[in-house]
């Protein structure tokens, strides 16, 4: 068992800094999510801890002891590649003992634990076949298995279920939440599926792209659990990034005594969260983000305080339960939520949605930084 | 339309046939003269004044006696056996040293990036324009006048692996690139060194490359001729081919056994393709990765 703690790391290629100022801890035994676009770094922070990539500046502490100059084999970790990179001349069995034979485990206890390992995924019957003879997620499973097998004090995780169909990739997250939870192994998991962050992560890391020409001092936009990011995001980038649809994201402006919001040409009250943040941008312009499951017909909801916005109707999006309306208010496209059981709107209709008035974001136009 | 059809077949036969013919018949006669028991290039005597049936004979590829005396006479009353002993002992020593360095040199211009990693490939590239025999002389007083390996097991090992290994080297560098690094980095997490990862991982999952690598180190000093007739004076140190020529030389016309010996020392290559064939199967990484 061991906490990961980021201790204003960098990492730079040459010139480029791809890698800003990383400060924040991953609590012993939990299961923490990285994600992000692609791009963002997330998996050159998973090779860091990993040992593959080296360090630039900062400390990078797995429990007790800074690991920076620590050799991959001696930091205890175990890592799950996207690719599985299974020893594809070697039987399922061989590609789970591998790291305990290099380790010189006795015969007896190497036959126990691989033995162990398969039985709890279900590779038992498998040992013999090379990787080639498995589907892609029993592959994933024996990727999974060399892991577990070692009994490291860190799991990584990068992007393991990308390769895998949709069906099996719900699948496997269950499995590997489950695992986790079981073995209660501290647990970095990499990914760019927000939808896989959210189901899985105890904790989500939002990173961003840090190039050396943009302003931002550190690639971590947030760090909460799926909740806190969901409600309260701390800024448009993780507003944006985490849920689906999209928040909707619409410039406003906040009114000359900081009470009131100006959007589209209406006006509603500032909610009591954003009072403070609203008094002080009074009279300045910001940044509004509304989720679609706050925009609403008139006789489907029964919020205190909405204001209305009329617009045509672009798109809808039927999912089953629900259907996804986007509708164009002036220039801009909003997304809405509506009953799919109902009287859907038709492309080019007009209509009329009710927006939730004390379920809206407010964010600094300049610095898109959530208002406090 | 099936008319048609069947006709362009027919052609397409008669051309494929016709190259086939053009490419087996000189081997075809090298096998019937070994088997002659005669040492005349010639297969049978043709009368005075030949009839068409008789010159049809003539060129035809088959024996007028069949006999295996050229074979056996190859090994008692001539040199041949100990000939073929040097050409072993040469291809052996060339093929361990050329695959040894051309595996570990082709690794670290895959997996390194060190100054001169570029040259170094360019250069091994630009010493394959050259053709062999340019580099005689040069050779020659290295390895003769400096080192003082003329006739010796070791110089023909030395220039023959030195001209083998960098085509080796880019055919396994080649091959070695192909191995997703993801498995290197997984064996280093799993705990194992550089050398474990070279032994267990990246040599069994290039086997197929190796064994290309090793039939042609192989062949390179096997085949070879030119190089070994200079380096080797002593008739006791020639090699198989240098000891073939000895056949045909200013003096003796001995054809049955130039033949014989021929089909002998093309033996061991055909027997190694056979054994190396099982190897020469692609998709060995297949499964590894997605």
């Amino acid at each position: 068992m061991a906490s990961i703690r980021f201790d204003k790391i960098g990492k730079s290629y040459g010139d480029t800094e791809v890698i800003k100022n990383l400060d924040f801890t991953v609590n012993d035994g939990e299961f923490m999510v990285f994600v992000g676009p692609s791009g963002c770094g997330k998996s050159t922070v998973l090779r860091m801890i990993a040992g593959l990539e080296t360090i630039t500046s900062g400390e990078l502490w797995i429990g007790d002891r800074v690991v920076n100059d620590v050799h991959p084999k001696d930091r205890d970790i175990a890592m799950v590649f996207q690719s599985y990179a299974l020893y594809p001349h070697m039987n399922v069995f061989d590609n789970i003992a591998f790291g305990l034979k290099i380790r010189k485990l006795p015969n007896a206890e190497i036959q126990q634990r691989v033995k162990g390992v398969a039985d709890m995924l279900g590779l038992d019957k498998f040992l013999d076949r090379k990787p080639k003879a498995l589907s892609g997620g029993q592959r994933q499973r024996v990727a999974l298995g060399r892991a577990i097998v070692r009994n490291p004090s860190v799991f990584l995780f990068d992007e393991p279920l990308s390769n895998l169909d949709a069906e099996l990739r719900v699948q496997m997250r269950a499995e590997i939440s489950n695992l986790q939870r079981r073995l209660n192994t501290t647990t970095v998991y990499v990914t760019h599926d927000q939808v896989e962050a959210m189901t899985m992560g105890q904790r989500i890391a939002v990173l961003r792209a840090c190039d050396s020409a943009s302003s931002l001092d550190t690639n971590l936009m947030q760090c909460g659990s799926p909740m806190d990011l969901y409600d309260r995001p701390d800024n448009v980038f993780v507003a944006r990034f985490i849920g689906t649809p999209h928040m909707n994201i619409l410039p406003a402006r906040l009114s000359d005594d900081g009470t009131e919001v100006e959007l589209l040409g209406g006006r509603m009250p500032v909610s009591a969260q954003f009072k403070e943040g609203a008094l002080a941008m009074r009279g300045r312009d910001v940044i509004l983000g509304i989720r679609p499951e706050h925009i609403g017909a008139a006789h489907e909801i029964d919020w205190a305080q909405t204001q209305t916005l009329q617009g045509q109707v672009e798109m809808v999006e039927l999912l089953g339960h629900e259907a996804i309306l986007h509708f164009k208010v002036g220039e801009h496209v909003l997304t809405g939520r509506l009953h799919s059981h109902g009287s859907l709107p038709a492309v080019g209709d007009t209509v009329s949605m009710q927006l939730k008035c004390d379920a809206i974001h407010l964010f600094d136009k300049v610095t898109e930084l959530r208002l406090r | 339309m099936a008319d048609i059809k069947t006709r362009n077949h027919v052609w397409l036969h008669v051309v494929l046939i016709s190259f086939t013919v053009l490419a087996i018949y000189p081997v075809l006669w090298v096998l019937a003269l070994s088997f002659s028991g005669q040492q005349s290039v010639g297969l049978i005597d043709l009368p005075k004044d030949p009839s068409f049936l008789e010159r049809f004979r003539g060129i035809l590829p088959v024996p007028a006696h069949w006999s295996v005396k050229n074979f056996t006479e190859v090994w008692t009353e001539q040199d041949f056996g100990r000939w073929m002993w040097n050409s072993l002992v040469v291809s052996l020593m060339t093929t361990a040293l050329g695959v040894f360095l051309a595996c570990t040199a082709a690794y670290a211009f895959s997996r390194f990036r060190f100054p001169g990693r570029n040259v170094g490939m360019l250069m091994f590239l630009i010493s394959q324009m050259f053709p062999g025999t340019l580099m005689l002389i040069p050779l020659f007083i290295i390895i003769v006048k400096w080192m003082g390996l003329g006739n010796t097991y070791v110089g023909l090992v030395i220039v023959y692996a030195t001209t083998a290994i960098p085509f080796c080297v880019w055919m396994l560098k080649g091959y070695f690139d192909t191995i997703p690094y993801d498995i290197e980095e997984s064996a280093i997490i799993d705990g194992a060194s550089r050398l474990t990862i070279f032994l267990r991982i990246i040599l069994p999952l290039a086997k197929p490359a190796i064994a290309i690598t090793a039939l042609f180190s192989f062949m390179t000093a096997w085949n070879e001729f030119i190089l070994a007739s200079i380096f080797m004076e002593s008739e006791a140190n020639y090699t198989a081919p240098v000891g073939l020529r000895f056949f045909v030389g200013g003096f003796t016309s001995q054809w049955g056994y130039f033949a014989a010996g021929s089909v002998i020392v093309s033996l061991p290559v055909v027997a190694l393709f056979l054994q190396l064939q099982k190897y020469l199967i692609s998709g060995l990484t297949a499964g590894s990765v997605k």
